[in-house]
């Protein structure tokens, strides 16, 4: 059966891993190969890296990143962050990046959408959704959720499939670092909604929540970052306690 | 020993390349003739659509040229599916090296109350495992899919998957091997399928 997947995110800037993280045995805990190469031995089912570089330089660092990671890990590797165009999109698949995501420069320009599809196939292209409730809606934002746009969270993400997005990657900014859990009602209004599989993200802070994400969320992956780097929560432990509850998981 | 990698547009195979030198070995990345005849193994990769990719490897001279060769092939993800007898991926007649045709997964397709999204896409079991490319792996191994086509049961089935209905993970047919999925990122299950094959 298809599985559930458990994906870790790190935040990277200039090369290195940005927040903080709590693993031992490690002589650079902010090495993003190191981590890499852990979680993926720790059973990963993806791993996602956030690029919040913002100079020209920081980007070679990261093409030069991508190349070490890739190298090094047997697992699918989404990168994202500050992905405008099909040249920076061919450059980090040159590097072995598995697939990319993109997020405002979708919002500022939907043919980009259609454009990688056509250029790279759909299963490279990870729409990410940052999500906000406001006044009775859920509303599209932008510049890590800052800014709030005119689109409804819904609508976009059907517009996302229908451009030829491959996976969304849902982040509810209400959710986010609150450890309270997943946004369920609204992840599984756009995974039942969507024909493409819906990436869960914001609010992880106990296994249950993954196991809610997974049942009541509909979700077909989960994503998180502190959790497992600050190892409050083991991924090998996470999957089998979420076998334990009949969840499908690669173990 | 020299492994060749079939180079033509169907998709980055970086990640092939990485796999490979993972594993310590060396290969070339070319659609040369002479090159691929002396090789002592080949890769026919594959992402992207079916009809593009088979009118670029007619136009080359490589649908010819794959069903010929007598040395080791694995094709992989679309590079299964073209070698296959036919597609339905906009109708598209296939190399034929595997008497079996492939289709698409219907949209809408539900299991219980859980719906069947398509591409069938992420980690999934594969079973009655047969063949030298699984030897070492578990019944039930996981695997790293993403497409929305897959070839149907039959005799040259070497392991098997299921998603809105079984399909063959792998085929093989005399010095040919395929797999649907992604070995080179399907973890340490896919490496050891990798590894199999280059000391075939």
């Amino acid at each position: 059966m298809l599985t559930k997947r458990i994906i870790p995110c790190l935040d990277i800037k200039d090369g290195r891993t940005v927040k903080g993280t709590n693993f031992v045995n490690l002589r650079d805990a902010g090495d993003p190969v190191s981590l890499a190469a852990i979680y993926a031995q720790q059973g990963a089912d993806e791993l996602v890296f956030l690029d919040i570089t913002a100079t020209v330089d920081g980007r070679k660092t990261l093409i030069k990143l991508v190349r070490n990671v890739a190298h090094t890990i047997n697992i699918p590797f989404t990168v994202g962050g500050g992905i405008s165009s099909v040249a920076d999109v061919s450059a980090l698949l040159n590097a072995g990046a598995d697939k990319i995501s993109i997020n405002s420069s979708a919002v500022r320009n939907p043919d980009l959408i259609n454009e990688l599809a056509l250029e790279f196939g759909s299963q490279c292209v990870v729409v990410a959704i940052d999500t906000r409730y406001i006044n009775g809606e859920h509303i599209v934002h932008t510049h890590g959720g800052r800014q709030p746009t005119e689109l409804r969270t819904l609508g976009w993400a059907k517009e996302i499939e229908s451009r030829g997005g491959g996976e969304i990657l849902l982040t509810s900014m209400d959710t986010d670092g609150t450890k309270a859990g997943f946004a369920l009602a609204l992840t599984a209004q756009v995974s039942g909604d969507a024909n493409i599989p819906v990436i869960a993200s914001g609010g992880a802070g106990t296994m249950d929540h993954f196991v809610d994400v997974f049942t009541t969320g509909q979700a077909d992956a989960g994503l998180a970052a502190s959790i497992f780097h600050f190892k409050e929560i083991e991924i090998p432990v996470l999957k089998g306690y979420l076998r334990g509850k009949g969840i499908e998981m690669r173990v | 020993m020299k492994t060749v990698i079939i180079k033509y547009n169907a998709g980055n195979v970086q990640s092939v390349m990485y796999a490979l030198e993972r594993l310590g070995a060396s290969y070339l990345l070319t659609d040369d003739e002479g090159e691929i005849r002396s090789a002592d193994k080949v890769i026919f990769p594959g992402v992207g659509e079916a009809s593009t990719a088979m009118a670029y490897l007619r136009q080359r001279g490589l649908d010819k040229l794959i069903p010929s060769l007598k040395q080791p092939v694995l094709g992989t993800c679309v590079g299964m599916q073209l070698m296959c007898r036919h597609s339905e991926e906009n109708d598209t007649t296939c190399m034929g090296i595997f008497e079996i045709d492939v289709r698409r997964f219907p949209a809408n397709a539900t299991q219980g109350t859980v719906r069947l999204k398509v591409p069938h896409t992420g980690w999934n079991s594969i079973h009655d495992l047969r063949g030298p490319l699984t030897t070492g792996l578990p019944e039930n191994a996981y695997v790293y899919f993403v497409h929305s086509y897959a070839a149907d049961m039959c005799e040259h089935t070497t392991a098997t998957c299921h998603y809105v209905r079984p399909f063959s993970a792998m085929l093989h047919r005399d010095n040919f091997y395929a797999a649907q999925f992604h070995a080179e990122i399907s973890g340490d299950a896919g490496q050891r399928i990798l590894e199999n094959f280059l000391t075939l």
